[in-house]
């Protein structure tokens, strides 16, 4: 019997201390500790959630379709290309989703068929219509999934945040969370801005580049489109730059009219970054384009000298310069009133590339560091009372006994704290709930098996039979309540989100450590009283 | 011995006809609450309805009706205002969800800036959910209540018999209802942090109603000459004072998560106090008088 208490009591020790060497790292002690220590003994500790620490909690949808739409689009030109070089006469039109391509004849259809094979081909009255096959949409919209995850990435790299977790959630979402940023804002914009850089010649010869007003109010915008939408010929497009006067800071937007298909597009940028002007000391954006870059750059200006080739990013002009001469050695220049942090930002985004497809914002979660540090002091506060209530309460209610349950009760706190700083758990202010809750149910297992003894004892029994049999019959009503708890629980870490999760983990460990220290913790300091001194009265 | 209750001998099943009146109400209220819910007429978080919430902390005291001027001046729509005077913190919530979500808050902070630029404030917190996720977040908690209730019935059903799970469940389906009724009477918010209270409260509801079960389960066996109202009775009462004191302690936590705890998680603490009382309750007057709706008399004897 001896024996046996020994061997319980020293398991008890051994996972106090190990519980308390995981949990060092969240306590002052730690910087104390010597560097071998430091180096060799677990350093990470229970990890603070978004909603502690303050910071981002952001969740978007890749607007996957876009992409497919893109990529119709950029199978309209190829086709267009395959179709003049068969030297076959078609006319060549993206409606939607859907290729139109008129008139339809057999030769159109087998070129077609045999260089695209990823469509699936109907005919409507004279029209050849394209649709991509599902797959292949399936594939396109994955794609885009995977590349925005990567992107985000890089410019949250480059943008500096420490420990950033971004992550796919389900088909099409991608969830990005983001400790301790100070300026939200500009982080959201940095994700989300698609960064598509093009660069697109203007169209003068039309008469419609003549009638276009020279600047409208940002309010008007909608209604010129709408005004002009039907004169814009074809494979044209109308986009705005926005001008910004330097004293007023009133900003006005000028259309122009310019060629729909890009000259040239971004991904073949090799380096950018900030520049100050000389004239106003503004900062600019300079960008280097890669060696095909260069290429295909001096090309297009060799070919278009004198005229004027606008520069777009994400559906805005930042400027239309005249090509001068032919420019070799790809240089080029992003001007258009920056601050520093908005000159910084874009050569984030310009090297880690532009997003497959826009972003749509689903969720928005910020929360600035002192209202964390507001609930982690209520939070010790709450449980500080809880505990404390709890003590006494035990204490006056079972006396001798109580004070076992109490030994039990801190015991159980120590290893809930321990397992949490072993796992790296995340502690969330729902989570310090689940802790107080926990502590509130750990004693619930000694109640059961003290009213148990009590009722032994009133039979009749003497105090360490009363106490054994009162265990054993205890044990089943504990087991049975402690499950039903941990039922609950494994539902909300399935169904939870962050907060709840942290909930659900704090709830279920407390349980689960609440069966150890009941079971093993209290019976063995009865054994070995009982073991020790002849007990006559049992104090419950 | 300090004794809570000294022998009690309380004629529980007795009083079956009161305490149906009891439960009854309150699964009404439950059922109504839940069917305002479903049509979204009840007060829903932002989390399940999508929307924006904001949360400022003011330097000095301000009064919210300079808030609700400030924001009706700039155009803000269809906004509810929510102050913690003791921390001069105040909530904006507003259900506007369309557009670009990353903006609305920031629409919000800039009418204030115009509006009372006096009045110097840190931005404690900001929410925007989409309706997307809404969706997502009430298909998801409306899922997991039924999980968890499935998890534990068959979980009774297993442990005990059948007779025994149904009772359980129909018990914790009971609490559940009741504090959602409660929550709807007096207006609360239910948001996702109070859902979570309720699963708790499913679960941990169930620690009494085992206690009763198996003390039933035992005098079943040592009292066969009783009847059945009898034996259930005789078993509440021995087992009345650790069903009271279990339901005590958690409530002393509870309390203490109440009232020191935080703005962020009253009504989860709140939800958790009336579920502690609620489950105690239908213990002792739902899930024992239950088991009688199968034999008037001796029904588990025996398979």
């Amino acid at each position: 019997m001896k024996k046996n208490v020994l061997w319980r009591f020293s398991l008890i020790g051994v996972t106090v201390l190990v519980a308390v060497i995981f949990f060092l790292p969240n306590t002052p002690l730690f910087k104390f500790m010597p560097d071998w220590w430091k180096k060799s003994m677990p350093s990470k500790g229970i990890v603070l959630g978004l909603d502690l620490q303050g910071g981002l909690h952001l969740v978007f949808e890749v607007e996957g379709d876009k992409a497919v739409e893109a990529s119709t689009e950029r199978f309209t030109y190829l086709i267009k290309e395959t179709l003049q070089k068969k030297k076959l006469q078609a006319e060549v039109k993206r409606n939607g989703l859907q290729i139109e391509i008129t008139p339809s004849s057999p030769e159109i259809s087998t070129a077609v068929k045999e260089n695209y094979p990823n469509f699936n081909m109907s005919t409507s009255g004279q029209n050849l219509v394209l649709a991509m096959a599902d797959k292949e949409k399936t594939a396109i919209k994955d794609n885009a999934a995977n590349q925005a995850l990567e992107t985000i990435r890089n410019r949250i790299d480059q943008f500096g945040v420490s420990e950033p977790t971004i992550q796919r959630q389900g088909e099409n979402e991608i969830v990005v969370q983001l400790p301790g940023v100070k300026d939200p804002r500009r982080a959201i914009d940095l994700i989300g801005k698609t960064a598509q850089l093009e660069f697109k010649l203007l169209d003068e010869e039309s008469p419609l580049a003549a009638q276009l007003p020279q600047a409208v109010a940002p309010s008007e915008e909608e209604g010129l489109l709408s005004q002009f939408a039907d004169k814009v010929p074809e494979g044209d497009e109308i986009l705005f730059e926005k001008r910004v006067n330097r004293e007023t800071g009133v900003v006005r937007k000028s259309p122009i009219l310019l060629k729909k298909q890009a000259v040239m597009t971004g991904d073949l940028l090799s380096e950018a970054r900030v520049s100050l002007d000389n004239q106003f000391s503004e900062p600019y954006v300079s960008i280097t384009f890669n060696e095909e870059g260069a290429r295909r750059f001096e090309e297009v200006t060799g070919a278009n000298v004198k005229k004027r080739l606008a520069i777009i990013l994400d559906n805005t002009v930042y400027s239309a310069p005249v090509i001068q001469e032919k420019i070799s050695g790809g240089n080029a220049q992003i001007s258009g009133s920056f601050s520093m942090d908005e000159a910084k930002d874009l050569t984030i985004v310009l090297k880690a590339g532009a997003l497959p497809a826009p972003l749509k914002m689903l969720q928005n979660v910020t929360v600035g560091p002192s209202l964390g540090e507001d609930s982690i002091n209520a939070g010790k506060l709450a449980g500080l009372v809880g505990t404390l209530a709890t003590i006494i309460f035990m204490l006056i209610y079972y006396k001798g006994s109580g004070l076992i349950a109490d030994f039990a009760l801190i015991l159980n706190i120590v290893l809930l704290f321990g397992a949490m700083a072993s796992l790296n758990a995340t502690l969330t202010l729902p989570g310090i709930a689940g802790i107080i809750l926990a502590i509130g149910m750990a004693v619930d297992s000694n109640v059961l098996m003290f009213e148990r003894i009590r009722d032994e004892i009133r039979t009749g029994k003497p105090p360490r039979s009363a106490i054994d049999s009162g265990y054993d019959k205890a044990f089943a009503t504990i087991l049975d309540s402690h499950v039903t708890t941990l039922i609950t629980a494994a539902v909300l870490f399935q169904f939870g989100t962050g907060p709840i999760k942290g909930f659900a983990v704090t709830l279920s460990l407390g349980v689960a450590i609440n069966l150890f220290t009941a079971l093993v913790g209290t019976k063995s300091i009865f054994d070995l009283i009982t073991s020790k001194y002849k007990i006559v009265r049992l104090s419950i | 011995m300090l004794e809570l209750l000294k022998k009690p001998n309380i004629d529980f099943i007795g009083k079956k006809y009161i305490t149906l009146i009891v439960t009854g109400t309150l699964s009404i209220i439950g059922i109504i609450a839940i069917i305002q819910i479903a049509t979204g007429k009840a007060n829903m978080g932002i989390d399940f309805a999508g929307g924006t919430e904001v949360q400022l902390r003011f330097e000095k005291p301000v009064n919210l009706q300079v808030v609700r001027s400030a924001l009706d001046a700039g155009g803000v729509k269809g906004f509810e205002l929510q102050d913690i005077p003791a921390e001069n913190r105040v909530m904006i919530k507003t259900k506007q969800s369309e557009g670009d979500l990353s903006k609305i808050a920031d629409s919000i902070t800039a009418v204030l800036d115009q509006n009372m630029s006096e009045h110097k404030y840190v931005i404690d917190s900001t929410t925007s959910i989409g309706p997307k996720v809404g969706t997502k977040l009430r298909n998801d908690a409306v899922k997991a209540i039924i999980m968890a209730t499935l998890g534990i019935l068959i979980y009774v059903a297993v442990r005990f018999k059948f007779q025994f799970g149904v009772g359980a469940t129909i018990a914790t389906i009971h609490d559940v209802l009741a504090i959602l009724g409660i929550f709807y009477i007096m207006g609360k918010e239910i948001n996702l942090i109070v859902v979570s209270g309720l699963l708790t409260i499913a679960g941990y509801s169930l620690t009494d109603t085992v206690v009763v079960y198996d003390r039933i389960r035992e005098n079943l066996k040592l009292q066969f000459r009783e009847p059945l109202p009898n034996v259930i009775n005789n078993s509440i009462n021995e087992v009345l004072s650790r069903t009271i004191i279990t339901s005590l302690t958690v409530f002393m936590a509870a309390a203490a998560l109440f009232f020191l705890g935080g703005e962020v998680i009253h009504d989860f603490a709140f939800a958790i106090l009336l579920g502690v009382i609620i489950g105690t309750y239908s213990s002792i007057f739902v899930a024992s008088p239950i088991l009688l709706l199968w034999k008037k008399n001796r029904p588990f004897e025996k398979k």
